[in-house]
């Protein structure tokens, strides 16, 4: 892989330049503490130094809530597009959320592919920022502090410069472009990205062993520490909103007021609701908010192991932060194993 | 670093045929089965599709009300009989009641078909012995018809019925057609039994499809494959009876029912472990169901 550098000097001159190549989003802050991810009006906008959003970057793909049909009760249905006018750059996303997109580009193929999904993916282009963990980030437990493939251009951060990666044909058209900006990198550059990265490596506060915690999580399914979250938790749903591999959705119609056209839309839905497993005749399957709990912890660290091999979590701490009831999903499974 | 080869991979996953948009088709006849019961005879609005189209029994199709909403339904008819699609659906919910005010020749839109379906030829050279209890019959019914027009393709056939009342049987006079036929023991029971003054009288068994079992005689379990399809409280009894007479776990099939939005294995909600019920199922073995405790319990 080709790696550049990019002086911090020069890297707003950058950030602009991506402006050729589709329409810039960036980590914004919003309030005190809080950031988003928004089209960007100019580069000094850029909360550089920002560690989590509060909703991650699936909305680029799978948005809250969206049309996937238009129905006219003489004609029938009618495909919406999808697709974005130009390119989406989705700038400064940290490794974390870089692993939650690659699950959901995983979940949204397979046997069926998700037309609606692929329409947004395939213009959605992501540039990658390094970044400094927090007391509830827990991504190298997950395997997902580092990011080897999956972005288009990756900037991992030094003192005064950036070693810039590029991951992509793109990524390098984009380089070829910003070139006046850009430098190569240095044997002491070299030396610095490892000082970093090791020291990086050290500075997480929270670690999560998960290497059987699917067996583990299976000879503790009747496990009280699941009543005890299931009294705790207000099944608000908060956690799978902000999580960046949630994808569950509701499929509904919405009829016009002249009651001849309307619109199929789905909307991101939680397995929290009691609702989410109700069937026509009103049975539901998960009666207890201690079932719905296990459920969605189970779904994350044991069945998408089962199915794809790695957990579904990637360690971005983002519903430890949106739980009103203070739950903490590392401690959950640290009771679990039995070391809390 | 693959990344560049995934922007065409992603292209081409969103020109892929959008499996979210229903095919038009045609309401052809609705036939009263029992209560809030009907058979829904459908076809394929487009005559090529209706001619490319296949499918197995135990598979099941989403079912649109244009303006209303989509539900999944299983297929009852079997597709060694080529023509109509047959849908037998229970006045349920917001979109099945409003597929009952629909008359003949209106337009609903289908997609599917999707599942699993059931292993017919894995089966083939076994016995089967169907299991159902009140709407289950619904999928199992396409099994049994297919079972029965490739007859030298299974040893014993053996259908247990259970319903709460003779009123509620579905299919019953194709049902009761079966009863004097030799290669197929066609036994129908039911719950409680009234005379009620303008309904068939029942002359048939009175109890639970359970007690049916006393009266299959000599079946080689090792070699059956049993075929269960009911409510949820079905399952548990069922189950129990199969286990104690020794039919291996990896041959008792169920097909569940769950909710389902989108049918593709992407919406989660009919999730049970790490299966999902629309793609992996709706048909599982008992040996996946010890594996996935959510499935019966």
């Amino acid at each position: 892989m080709k790696v550049l550098k990019l002086p911090k000097s020069n890297r707003e001159e950058f950030v602009l330049a991506l402006t050729e190549f589709g329409e810039v989003h960036i980590p914004k802050a919003k309030g005190k503490e809080s950031y988003i991810f928004d089209k960007m009006e100019s580069p000094d906008e850029i909360a550089w130094e920002y560690l989590r959003t509060i909703a991650p970057p699936k909305k680029y793909m799978t948005p809250p809530r969206e049309s996937l049909l238009r129905y006219n009760t003489a004609e029938g249905y009618r495909e919406v597009n999808a697709e974005y006018e130009q390119r989406m750059i989705l700038f400064g996303l940290h490794p974390c959320d870089i692993h939650g997109i690659r699950i959901l580009d995983e979940v949204f193929s397979g046997e069926y592919n998700d037309t609606y999904y692929f329409q947004r993916r395939k213009d959605v282009i992501i540039i990658g920022l390094s970044c400094i963990p927090d007391d509830k980030c827990f991504c190298r437990s997950m395997g997902t502090d580092f990011v080897e493939s999956g972005y288009d251009l990756f900037l991992s951060e030094l003192h005064d410069s950036y070693l810039l990666a590029i991951g992509s044909g793109l990524g390098d058209q984009i380089v070829r472009k910003a070139e006046d900006y850009l430098r190569t990198p240095t044997e002491s550059d070299r030396r610095e990205y490892l000082e970093i990265r090791n020291r990086r490596r050290e500075q997480f506060e929270v670690e999560l062993d998960i290497s059987d915690l699917p067996y583990i999580l299976d000879l503790e399914r009747e496990s009280e520490v699941w009543d005890d979250i299931g009294a705790q938790c207000l099944v608000c749903g908060s956690c799978s909103m902000v999580c960046p591999t949630c994808y569950c959705f509701n499929v509904y119609d919405q009829q016009d007021l002249n009651g001849e056209n309307g619109e199929r839309l789905r909307e991101w839905d939680a397995c929290l609701y009691k609702n989410y497993t109700r069937v026509a005749g009103g049975e539901t399957f998960r009666d207890t908010r201690a079932d719905r709990v296990k459920n969605r912890y189970l779904h994350k660290q044991r069945h998408f192991v089962e199915e794809y091999g790695r957990p579904s979590c990637v360690g971005c701490g983002r519903c430890v932060d949106a739980c009103p009831a203070g739950i903490n999903v590392v401690e959950v499974f640290q009771r679990l194993r039995g070391v809390a | 670093m693959q990344q560049s080869s995934h922007i065409y991979e992603f292209a081409s996953r969103a020109r892929d045929d959008n499996p979210y948009l229903p095919h038009l088709a045609r309401i052809v006849r609705r036939v009263p089965m029992v209560e809030d019961n009907y058979l829904f005879l459908v076809r394929f609005d487009d005559p090529a599709m209706g001619d490319s189209f296949d499918y197995m029994p135990g598979q099941f199709m989403e079912l649109s009300v244009i303006g209303t909403g989509e539900s999944p339904i299983s297929i009852s008819s079997t597709p060694t009989r080529k023509g109509l699609l047959e849908f037998c659906v229970r006045r349920m919910g917001r979109n099945t009641n409003a597929l009952y005010r629909l008359q003949d020749n209106d337009v609903i839109g289908i997609r599917g078909p999707y599942g699993n379906g059931f292993p017919v030829t894995q089966m083939e050279g076994s016995n089967l012995l169907l299991i159902a209890g009140g709407l289950g019959m619904a999928p199992l019914r396409s099994l049994l018809n297919y079972a029965l027009d490739k007859r030298q393709n299974y040893e014993r056939i053996i259908l247990m019925y259970g319903s709460k009342y003779p009123e509620d049987i579905l299919f019953r006079d194709e049902l009761e057609s079966l009863e004097s036929r030799s290669d197929i023991d066609c036994m129908l029971t039911v719950e409680q039994a009234y005379d009620l003054p303008e309904a068939k009288p029942w002359h048939g068994k009175i109890g639970m499809v359970t007690d049916l079992f006393k009266d299959i005689k000599d079946l080689d379990v090792e070699n059956t494959y049993a075929v269960a399809c009911g409510p949820p409280i079905f399952y548990r009894f069922v189950i129990q009876a199969l286990l104690d007479r020794g039919f291996p776990k990896d041959k008792i099939l169920m097909s569940l029912e769950r909710r389902m939005e989108c049918g593709i294995g992407k919406c989660g909600h009919c999730g049970i472990g790490y299966k999902y019920t629309c793609i992996d199922g709706p048909v599982f073995t008992y040996w996946d169901a010890i594996n996935l405790p959510e499935m019966i319990d």
